[in-house]
């Protein structure tokens, strides 16, 4: 890994913890995010996986803990919060607009950059043109980046599953985040799909600097792009550290060959 | 043959993301947008302008509001004749109450209303949907009914709510015959279509899509979900108000509460869903579709009948027309959700590629 | 006092009219997530029935006893609800299988226009009587109590037993019979249910003709009460704020809300009416219902609704 430095704590978690009615979900999970790092969350179904970025994220709201980010309070975050303070987040269950175009998908990342207000997008030329342009420009360096230029104005609904996890990325990355949230980008992907996206992660992570946090069941590829990563099951954190540290954990051993609870 | 993009490359992302990207389309319309401006006043007789292609042109409009709000936005309304409603009496209220007041600004102050009535009654959508949305919705249509029909004030203390306007004036152009109301909401529909598309087109429209086809992921990526609900019901409800005080004020010239009850707020979905949700064009499709069929039953079935040696009556060809009615819409959402619309995209679709099939 | 409990006792048994209806849109709703905006129109389309059978089978017959004429157009006119479910499920519904709810919704709304036009081209359009020997006089009570007692009208009162008898007996079928506990397995999950062999089109179809039963039985009350004419297919659309109230899915929730809306109509009408000039009972309820509706968006009893991303 060239030039990329690991800096500060940008994104720290303490003591969160989710339940639905009597379903506890995560229990007093703590763990920090490094600035420029990849980040790691694994474990078995139904470990918290997903609701742990749907926190970090403000979809749901945990009812205990602490979301700092930089140094900020953001515990009472709601997902469109999330967004402006710079997280951007992709979905396990592929979340595109599917009645749009990916040229169209990947320009709503830029909502949140763009000002022209109702009446000016109404008469078209002038400043929303301008804009529309612009942000069009920027788009289209990221279509390049993920290669996808050749569905431009395909609808996503028509695409194979591979391409729309990556249009799905392509969408997240047109908000310019800090902080990159994956939900199992991999998932259900063939082999070479698997590795363009590693390629994809590490080439954001290294070259825009974006901090990334992804859940993986991978091992492999997690052990490989991830710089530390956390262990959760059954909602608790079971392991905290390097691939190497977590690989050699008794506890995760425990929890992925299923040894007695 | 002709319909073909071979050869014709985009040099910027400008020529791009014009409003029709492809010439012959952009062709095409400014031909039929000059034909109904030209042509049509010198080749259609008065009835033709009165009963079929003035309600044509206004339904358009509203159905096109519609559109915006239930195929855009996802946002399911039965409450458009309500809106449509507002925009009448308000535009009226202003045209008798302020002194000076041309008709135009009337007619856009009414859509106004419309929109902020449109705004209140559209808050609903930041709790429910669905189903729920739409009964929030008729709340809206029972409530202004009642009102025009009973506040006093609304209606310029006039009984039952019916109230009549003079013609109006643009301008020093008093708007009287047939071929001037034609020309004049013609007018007002190109410019309002082309408006539409400019929104649609641009980050409006992709916020109003992204709430439709799935508000959880739209807000992740930083929609809020409050302002493009309500900006979607304040524009359709605009261009539904403007409808109204033309349909009021232009198309009838005296009215009362019932030209806006559900059975036109039935009626203007229908159109959506038959002309086809989430295309612009799917709107003039729909408004046609509903002016002409009962034109045509009105003519054709009594003549069916004959051949038959039946009597029928006009009570039986209203029946008929709700089966039609109803079985096109179950017909529609099953087989073709996107209405005639798609019918013609795909169509065209074919054209593109024609005559080689790959 | 005696004037304010006679609005209420009438309130609570228009309340019980509504609940009726409301029950139709719940049991659809439930087994099949269809919001049934048709449920009007088969009140209307049953009512037809009903009264014109009652009309043409003792002049068919040559008979004129009005008992046996109207258990022969009852039989006639359940026979046609139950074909009428049939055609709704198989023409339409099992095509729209999986779609969301607010398509179903518009595709309830063809369905409601098809029958209101079939249902007057067959038995045409003017006003129709049902008359099912129901007792028009009215009745004191609670003499002995107020000065004057409260005047009810005997015909209301057995119209709430009706319906009363008619909730019973449907909570006992969905809760002691077989079908009952295929029809709550469909309800909450169409495809488990599939997988261990229900068969979900005959469910539907059932389902269907308990809400045709439950119209008829509508149909006949309000026809007998106000005439069967148009307007009847309009009563679905005061049962409305009823299921909202009470939440989509919960059978007692469509009987308590009917209460509450009958009540809410009634007392509004009379105590706030005059003051606005009359006329409010239809939007009344709606507000009423929307009001709530921002508190609670899922009812009073309905399932309360998590996202999941």
């Amino acid at each position: 890994m060239n030039g990329r430095k690991i800096g500060e704590v940008v994104l720290d978690l303490k003591n969160i913890s989710l339940s639905f009615g009597g379903v506890k979900a995560l229990q007093d999970i703590s763990f920090n995010v490094l600035e420029h790092e990849v980040r790691a969350i694994i474990g078995p179904n139904g470990a918290g996986k997903s609701s742990m970025l749907n926190v970090i994220n403000g979809v749901y709201r945990p009812q205990q803990g602490d979301i700092i980010l930089r140094g900020e309070h953001h515990t009472n975050m709601d997902s469109y919060g999330a967004a402006k303070a710079g997280l951007a987040r992709t979905f396990q269950n592929i979340a595109l607009f599917k009645g749009m175009s990916v040229l169209d998908n990947i320009m709503t990342g830029r909502n949140l950059k763009m000002k022209a207000n109702m009446l000016q997008q109404a008469f078209w030329f002038g400043p929303a043109q301008r804009e529309e342009l612009e942000h069009r420009a920027k788009v289209e360096e990221i279509i390049d980046f993920l290669e996808i230029q050749h569905i431009r104005k395909t609808p996503v609904g028509r695409l194979p599953y591979g391409l729309q996890k990556r249009v799905d990325l392509a969408r997240a990355l047109a908000m310019e985040p800090q902080i990159l949230l994956l939900d199992e980008p991999m998932a259900g992907m063939n082999v070479e799909e698997k590795q363009d996206m590693c390629r994809f992660i590490l080439d954001v992570n290294d070259q825009f600097g974006t901090t990334v946090v992804l859940i993986e069941h991978d091992m492999g590829v997690v052990m490989d792009i991830s710089d530390r990563v956390v262990v959760l099951d059954y909602g608790k954190k079971i392991g905290d550290g390097t691939p190497d540290e977590v690989r050699a954990n008794p506890d995760v051993i425990s929890a992925y060959l299923g040894a007695s609870h | 043959m002709f319909y073909r993009e071979n050869g014709q490359f985009k040099t910027s992302y400008k020529a791009d993301q014009q409003a029709f990207a492809i010439p012959q389309d952009r062709w095409a319309i400014v031909a039929i947008v000059a034909f109904a401006f030209i042509g049509v006043p010198l080749l259609v007789d008065e009835y033709m302008f009165r009963a079929i292609l003035v309600p044509f042109l206004i339904l358009s409009l509203a159905a096109l509001g519609v559109n915006i709000l239930v195929g855009y936005c996802g946002q399911i309304t039965l409450g458009a004749g309500a809106s449509m409603a507002v925009g009448a009496y308000a535009s009226y209220n202003f045209l008798i109450r302020v002194d000076g007041m041309p008709a135009l600004a009337a007619i856009l102050l009414g859509g106004l209303m419309a929109a902020a009535a449109g705004i209140v009654f559209g808050a609903p959508s930041l709790r429910v949907r669905g189903l729920y949305l739409a009964v929030a919705t008729l709340a809206a249509q029972f409530f202004w009914d009642w009102a025009f029909l009973r506040i006093k004030w609304f209606t310029n203390n006039s009984s039952s709510g019916s109230v009549s306007v003079a013609d109006i004036n643009l301008l020093g152009w008093t708007i009287n015959t047939p071929t001037d109301k034609y020309l004049f909401c013609l007018g007002i529909l190109v410019a309002f279509s082309v408006m539409a598309k400019n929104l649609l087109r641009g980050n409006m429209g992709r916020q109003w899509m992204a709430i439709r086809d799935m508000d959880v992921a739209a807000t992740v990526i930083g929609i809020r979900p409050m302002y493009a609900k309500l900006t979607a019901f304040a524009v359709s409800s605009f261009y539904l108000g403007v409808a109204g005080a033309l349909w009021g004020m232009v198309n009838l010239g005296s009215w009362e509460p019932a030209a806006f009850s559900i059975d036109r707020s039935l009626q203007l979905l229908f159109m959506v869903i038959i002309g086809g949700m989430g295309a612009i064009s799917g709107s003039f499709f729909g408004a046609a579709f509903i002016v002409i069929l009962p034109i045509f039953l009105n003519q054709m079935l009594p003549l069916v009948g004959t051949l038959f040696g039946l009597d029928v009556s006009t009570a039986l060809v209203s029946h008929v027309e709700f089966i039609i009615f109803g079985s096109l819409i179950v017909f529609f959402l099953i087989v073709e959700p996107h209405g005639i619309a798609r019918l013609w995209a795909t169509g065209r679709e074919k054209l593109r590629l024609w005559p080689f099939p790959h | 006092m005696a004037f304010f409990l006679e609005t209420l006792l009438g309130g609570l048994m228009s309340g019980m009219l509504y609940s009726l209806v409301a029950l139709g849109f719940v049991l659809i709703f439930k087994a099949s997530g269809v919001f049934n905006f048709a449920q009007g129109a088969m009140v209307l389309f049953a009512a037809l029935a009903m009264a014109r059978f009652s009309e043409w089978i003792p002049a068919w017959l040559g008979m004129d006893n009005l008992f046996i004429a109207n258990v022969l157009a009852f039989a006639v006119a359940v026979v046609i609800m139950f074909i009428v479910a049939w055609l709704i499920e198989r023409l339409a519904l099992r095509y729209l299988v999986n779609q969301e709810g607010a398509t179903l919704l518009m595709a309830t709304l063809g369905i409601a226009y098809v029958l209101d036009g079939i249902g007057q081209t067959i038995f045409g359009s003017a006003i129709y009587k049902i008359d099912v020997g129901m007792p028009k006089e009215p009745v004191m009570m609670l003499e002995s109590v107020f000065e004057g007692g409260i005047l009810i009208n005997k015909e209301d009162f057995i119209a709430a037993l009706i319906a009363a008898l008619l909730v019973i007996s449907l909570s006992i079928f969905f809760q002691k019979t077989a079908t009952g506990r295929a029809l709550r397995a469909v309800a909450d999950d169409h495809q488990a249910a599939q997988s261990i062999g229900i068969p979900l089109d005959r469910i539907w179809v059932i389902v269907w003709c308990v809400a045709g039963i439950t119209a008829l039985v509508a149909g006949i009350i309000w026809g007998s009460k106000l005439g069967v004419q148009f307007s009847l297919s309009t009563i679905a659309l005061r049962a409305l704020p009823v299921v909202i109230l009470g939440g989509l899915t919960s059978v007692p929730g469509a009987i308590i809300g009917g209460l509450i809306i009958g009540v809410g109509e009634k007392l509004s009408e009379v105590y706030l009416g005059p003051y606005v000039g009359g006329g409010i009972e239809i939007w009344f309820a709606y507000m009423l219902a929307l009001v709530f509706l921002l508190f609670r968006p899922q009812g009073l009893f309905g399932e309360k609704i998590i996202d999941r991303v």
